[in-house]
């Protein structure tokens, strides 16, 4: 076991202890290799979708279909879909139910956790009970389905959030979390007189920041991603989410909007171009919202394993 | 009265104030019932602790109406499963409940005999067995290899990507793939510039399980690392150097330590999985329905879409999704009561 390391090897690993052997230059390299081919398998499809979604119609008809090296940048295919039409109106309804509905989940799941978070409180026990065994049984299709047919939510925006509102797993961490904040604050401010509310949003929430920020997250993507109530549910084909156009359009290639398609077969767009454009539209705002998150959520993760 | 154990003990010397203090001995002879109830729950009594927490109940209404309605209403709703439901004898859905007939167990019979049924059932425990064998050890390797490596940054960035797709909806995620591996994707037309053409592993049967798989090791293999890095950052370094000391080389730390120290998240994770065997990616696979056929891709939360909500027969997708149900909270139980043995409590509360 060789315990010196030559500068190469300090310069490399900055942290290595002392006792750690110097990893020899074959392991090394498989490990760096293995993970630039992880990494690559996530990235590549990626790439290839949004530079075919930028590229224009000759470079794609030139490659024969999908783009892997740009050619030539033009935003066309976006301005088109942006521009009024099914795509931009799905997109306003994905952003307004993901908005709307995690504001409410979160509103909700934050009340249910704090609501929950002092053992003793009256109905503590049972209530919680109530909610965990949601996790084990669900009641299957076929009942919610009726019910949410006979609710009359149907054809509704509120057939989107409602059913699927509330994690009882997103309440746990969310509690857990709340519990773990040391009793002396909240209750030095009761002795001062605040009510529950208060010590709530005062104490509490600008505390639990970071916890809020990842299952803020949890739900927008929920929601953003869902397409199967908007399947089952809605008909009108004016309030379609985004993830619905993505299926009838790219998934299923039933063919684009009039206007759009019109616009195909005199040559001045690509099919394939503005297919990529909505799929693009679907993933960007996750793409950008999770790395910002994706610290806090380590952080909050490990602070709670760790003290248990 | 029971306040009183509640109070400190006076300073020495002190004189008590108003209340005098009386050693009582037989004090627990001489208590109600109600109070000494309150003794035991806290020193209160139920009106009061209802008083006290009134706000704290209130606040978790919300949550407990919407479970309420969306979660244990709609399993009354699963009677359907022993009628002949006709949702249309009434004005609305649960008003034909009380109007339809009811056939007892004519609906679970007609299932034993169905082999569209039991076709559904094949592929989920199949699809169950390769997704156990082929997903679930990519965490753990993909773990290894990260804490494994030193640099901060590297770490994060391959963090970042890895955790990314894991936010991708399916219906992106099976796009993608589609592009991809589908007969337009981008590997057919590469082969078709090379003269090989009819390449598509989207509507591929054979292979179909094994593409499914790997949809899901794509979208969530990265994010599963999160569980195992948490565990792997709770060894003691300790451990690790005095093993060196003793002479252990890398792989033999990996092996004496590192891999003792994830046992038990692998041996939970793995009973929580079997718990849920039958659930195998509903929507995932109802998207690549159309593209590969049902014999293939048909499973026990596919069917119940089909019969019922396609197919519109309520009752008879009611009481396989009834059996479903009923299989899934057994495994469910039996899982749990396994990890209880384990001695474990649940992944998220360690």
């Amino acid at each position: 076991m060789s315990v010196s390391l030559s500068p190469i090897a300090r310069l490399r690993a900055p942290e290595r202890p002392v006792w750690e052997e110097p990893p020899s230059r074959v392991g090394l390299t498989a490990k760096g290799v293995f993970l630039a081919v992880c990494c690559l398998g996530v990235l590549f499809p990626l790439w290839v979708v949004v530079v075919t979604s930028l590229s224009p119609r000759d470079v794609i008809e030139s490659a024969g279909g999908l783009v892997i090296w740009p050619q030539g940048i033009t935003f066309v295919n976006y301005q088109e879909l942006l521009s009024g039409g099914q795509v931009s109106r799905a997109m306003l309804v994905s952003l307004g139910v993901t908005g709307f509905g995690t504001l409410f989940s979160m509103a909700v799941s934050i009340l249910a956790a704090y609501g929950l978070s002092r053992p003793g409180s009256f109905g503590h026990r049972i209530l919680l009970m109530a909610l965990m065994a949601t996790m084990f049984f669900s009641a299957g299709l076929i009942p919610t389905y009726l019910l949410v047919q006979t609710l009359g939510l149907t054809n509704t925006y509120l057939s989107l959030i409602l059913p699927s509102a509330v994690s009882v797993f997103n309440i746990l961490v969310l509690r857990s979390f709340f519990m773990n904040i040391s009793p002396e604050l909240t209750d030095s401010a009761r002795i001062d007189g605040a009510g529950e509310v208060r010590i709530l949003w005062t104490i509490i929430m600008p505390l639990s920041r970071a916890v809020i920020a990842v299952i803020s997250l949890f739900y927008a993507v929920a929601y953003w991603s869902a397409w199967f109530n908007a399947m089952i549910y809605i008909d009108d084909q004016n309030k379609m989410p985004l993830q619905n156009v993505l299926i009838q359009l790219v998934q299923k290639n039933t063919g684009l909007p009039t206007g759009l398609s019109q616009r195909v077969n005199t040559g001045e767009l690509s099919a394939l171009g503005l297919q990529m454009a909505v799929m693009v539209l679907a993933l960007v705002p996750v793409a950008i919202a999770s790395p910002f998150v994706q610290k806090h959520f380590k952080k909050g993760m490990l602070t709670g394993a760790i003290k248990g | 009265m029971a306040l009183q154990a509640e109070r400190p003990p006076r300073p020495a010397g002190t004189r008590g104030g108003r209340e005098p203090q009386q050693p009582r001995r037989f004090q627990g002879f001489r208590l109600s019932r109600r109070t000494r109830t309150a003794a035991r729950l806290g020193s209160l009594t139920w009106r009061t602790r209802l008083r006290r927490d009134r706000t704290l109940i209130l606040m978790t209404l919300p949550a407990v109406v919407l479970l309420l309605v969306f979660n244990y209403v709609p399993l009354l709703g699963n009677v359907v499963a022993f009628q002949d439901y006709n949702p249309y004898i009434s004005t609305n859905g649960v008003t034909a409940i009380f109007n339809s007939p009811w056939v007892a167990f004519e609906q679970f019979e007609k299932m034993f005999n169905d082999s569209n049924f039991w076709g559904a059932f094949e592929n989920t425990l199949v699809l169950f067995f390769i997704q156990l064998v082929l997903f679930f050890p990519v965490p753990i390797v993909l773990a290894l290899v990260i804490n494994s490596v030193i640099r901060p940054r590297v770490r994060a960035l391959s963090q970042a990507i890895l955790y990314l797709p894991h936010f991708f909806s399916w219906v992106l995620v099976v796009t993608v793939f589609q592009q991809m591996f589908g007969g337009a994707g981008l590997i057919a037309q590469i082969l078709e510039d090379h003269g090989i053409s009819g390449f598509d592993l989207m509507t591929n049967a054979g292979i179909f399980k094994y593409l499914v798989t790997s949809e899901m090791i794509w979208k969530d293999a990265g994010w599963g690392i999160i569980v195992f890095l948490a565990a792997l950052a709770s060894v003691s370094p300790d451990l690790y150097e005095a093993s060196a000391m003793d002479g252990a080389n890398r792989w033999r730390r990996m092996w004496h330590v590192t891999l003792p120290a994830l046992r038990p998240v692998i041996a939970l994770l793995l009973v929580l999985r079997v718990g849920d065997a039958l659930t195998v990616g509903f929507e995932q696979l109802l998207l690549q329905r159309d593209a590969v056929g049902a014999g293939a891709s048909e499973v026990l939360d596919t069917y119940v879409w089909n019969v019922g909500i396609q197919n519109g027969d309520f009752s008879y997708a009611a009481a396989v999704g009834l059996v479903k149900g009923v299989i899934g909270v057994c495994l469910v139980l039996a899982a749990n009561k396994f990890a209880h043995l384990l001695g474990e409590q649940g992944v998220y509360k360690k």
